[in-house]
């Protein structure tokens, strides 16, 4: 018989991808007030006695056993394992078929609230996007890069289930760079590095949410049902290439031109902190538009960049 | 003292610095808006500009209190001389006018992004990948921005087709109907003498991929320029066929003419 099968005052809520820094501010800001059941595919992490959490792969039978023990309103799906992270089948049958299966088993178990975390990337960098991109501009990334395909996919699937299943009421969230504390994303690493590589003579703009603004736009998020894609950005912009003087880090420029020069480069080094990949997100810029998500969820960033630059360039370790 | 604020004090008067902070522009915290105009990099470009506007082509800028103060406007102009001197010297023009002066923005050739340093460099004087998106994104924020409807038809043109409009787009009347955005014509004399070319090198530009590349002197010679500003046009927004649309081109495209004609005659020699 399920444990908590009487009605619960406080709602019960999924967290995937737990281990991340970004879901650890989003339990540390939840815990009081829901019921949370954390879940990592890499690690079991370690929150205390008040939440269960699990190291179950989403496609593993065991996991539905954790719909049916703890009836669950709302599910946060930040379990995207990033681009920089295992090879790409692994990462399909993560992203994308964990996802679907996630999202199956939320339908089946009558959740009323599912937001997923995706990422600006799904829009591809390329020297023709317009600024302040909208939700509704195309997916270009998949066509761009072979290691971006999951993203956009898991995109693609939690948009279907938005349609098809109105009642999941999904957000899908698609931020700027995260950075700040603790953050261990790509652009995180290179802002916190003595040394980032630059692509010669591009230095396009760029955006940054700081790691606890973030996790309050995902509470503010959970907390009212409605659906749809939002961007998540501040209104503020700098260049990458400023934004890694402000952080204290000394530019080492990779040649940029012809294009096959730097990727033949990059590929050689296999730097993660600078991956070919991402190559075209540090020469053209993929500028979005929060205003929407800002609209709808009263949603303001508190934290500057001067302030995010500011922390990088203190907790600088010297080479 | 860095290099570059060395650099700074001697380019960029106190003076200057004060009126360049003191036209207002949507910019975020650290000086940057969305499509990477910066302001500390267009007071290093107002100051170079300046001897190549005053000394170099002696530009004479008649009627550019035409431009409202504010309010979103498209800055419509005969686009000429292979390279993009003309968008340069008419945003000069605006923004050092006396009375009200606004820092315009540029809708320039998809290419430019592409190239290294030239593309950001621009982007942060204020031109923009020309992109309708990005046009009618600047016009909701009031923006005045500079727009050439020939586009490479007009600045890649021989010299024997000089201050002969090329077909003109459509796009920015779409823009300005929505918008409701004033049209500013612009009728510029002088620029199709600065870069004269005979012909346009092709099976190299097509090597390059670049819109064109011009048989030409390697000199920009130092032609007078006359700009002449028209009063700005207004035009209703509504359901109208291509053809009605066409037809408000073609009235922008006539005013052209008359400022092209006029600059013309006011000039006297061609240096």
């Amino acid at each position: 018989m399920p444990a908590h099968k009487n009605k619960q005052p406080k709602p019960s809520i999924l967290i995937t991808g737990a281990a991340g820094a970004l879901a650890q501010q989003v339990i540390q800001r939840l815990r009081e007030t829901c019921n949370l059941v954390a879940v990592d595919a890499r690690v079991r992490v370690e929150l205390g006695d008040q939440i269960p959490s699990y190291c179950i792969d989403f496609n593993k039978r065991t996991f539905e056993d954790l719909f049916r023990r703890y009836q669950f309103d709302t599910v946060i799906h930040m379990g995207r394992i990033r681009s920089s992270q295992l090879s790409r089948m692994r990462r399909y049958n993560a992203n994308v078929l964990g996802t679907q299966k996630l999202l199956d088993l939320s339908h089946k178990y009558g959740i009323r609230r599912v937001v997923v975390l995706s990422t600006y990337h799904v829009y591809g960098a390329m020297a023709y996007n317009p600024a302040l991109i909208d939700e509704s501009a195309p997916l270009k990334s998949a066509g761009l890069s072979a290691d971006l395909i999951d993203s956009v996919e898991l995109e693609n699937l939690a948009s279907i289930y938005l349609w098809r299943y109105p009642e999941l009421n999904i957000s899908v969230l698609r931020p700027c760079n995260i950075v700040g504390p603790s953050v261990r994303n790509t652009i995180a690493k290179l802002l916190a590095s003595p040394l980032a590589p630059v692509m010669a003579g591009f230095s396009p703009m760029m955006q940054f949410i700081h790691i606890d603004d973030m996790a309050d736009a995902i509470v503010l998020a959970s907390q009212k049902p409605t659906r749809g894609i939002f961007n998540v950005a501040p209104n503020d912009w700098v260049a990458y290439q400023r934004a890694l003087e402000l952080c204290g880090c000394t530019r080492v420029p990779i040649p940029s031109v012809p294009p096959a020069l730097p990727r033949l480069i990059l590929r050689t080094i296999g730097l993660k902190r600078f991956p070919a990949y991402l190559m075209d997100f540090f020469k053209y810029p993929v500028v979005i538009d929060g205003r929407a998500f800002e609209n709808e969820y009263g949603f303001t960033p508190k934290r500057s960049l001067k302030e995010i630059f500011r922390f990088y360039r203190d907790n600088k370790k010297p080479l | 003292m860095s290099l570059v604020s060395f650099v700074k004090s001697l380019l960029v008067s106190s003076e200057l610095d004060e009126q360049i902070n003191h036209i207002r522009k949507p910019i975020g915290t650290l000086g940057y808006d969305p499509w990477g105009y910066n302001n500390e990099a267009v007071k290093f470009g107002f100051s170079l500009v300046k001897p190549i506007y005053e000394k170099y082509f002696r530009t004479e800028a008649h009627g550019v209190d035409h431009i409202p103060a504010e309010g979103p406007v498209l800055i419509i102009g005969n686009h000429s001389g292979q390279l993009p001197i003309d968008g340069i010297l008419v945003g000069y023009a605006l923004a050092s006018r006396k009375k009200n002066p606004r820092i315009p923005r540029a809708m320039i050739e998809r290419f430019f992004p592409t190239v290294p340093w030239l593309g950001n460099l621009l982007n942060e004087v204020g031109a923009v990948l020309g992109d309708p998106v990005n046009c009618a994104r600047m016009l909701a924020n009031n923006e005045a921005i500079i727009v050439f409807p020939e586009g490479v038809r007009g600045s890649g043109k021989l010299y024997r087709d000089r201050y002969k409009l090329q077909r003109f787009g459509a796009g920015f009347m779409h823009l300005a109907m929505k918008y409701n955005a004033a049209v500013v014509p612009v009728g510029i004399v002088g620029c199709e003498e600065t870069v004269p070319s005979i012909a346009n090198i092709k099976p190299l530009a097509k090597a390059l991929s670049v819109p064109y590349v011009p048989l030409a002197l390697p000199i920009v010679f130092p032609a007078k320029v006359h700009l002449n500003f028209g009063p700005p046009m207004y035009f209703k927004g509504g359901d109208f066929s291509d053809a009605e649309i066409d037809e408000r081109v073609d009235q922008v495209k006539t005013e052209i003419n008359r400022l092209i004609e006029k600059g013309l005659t006011e000039r006297k020699r061609l240096f």
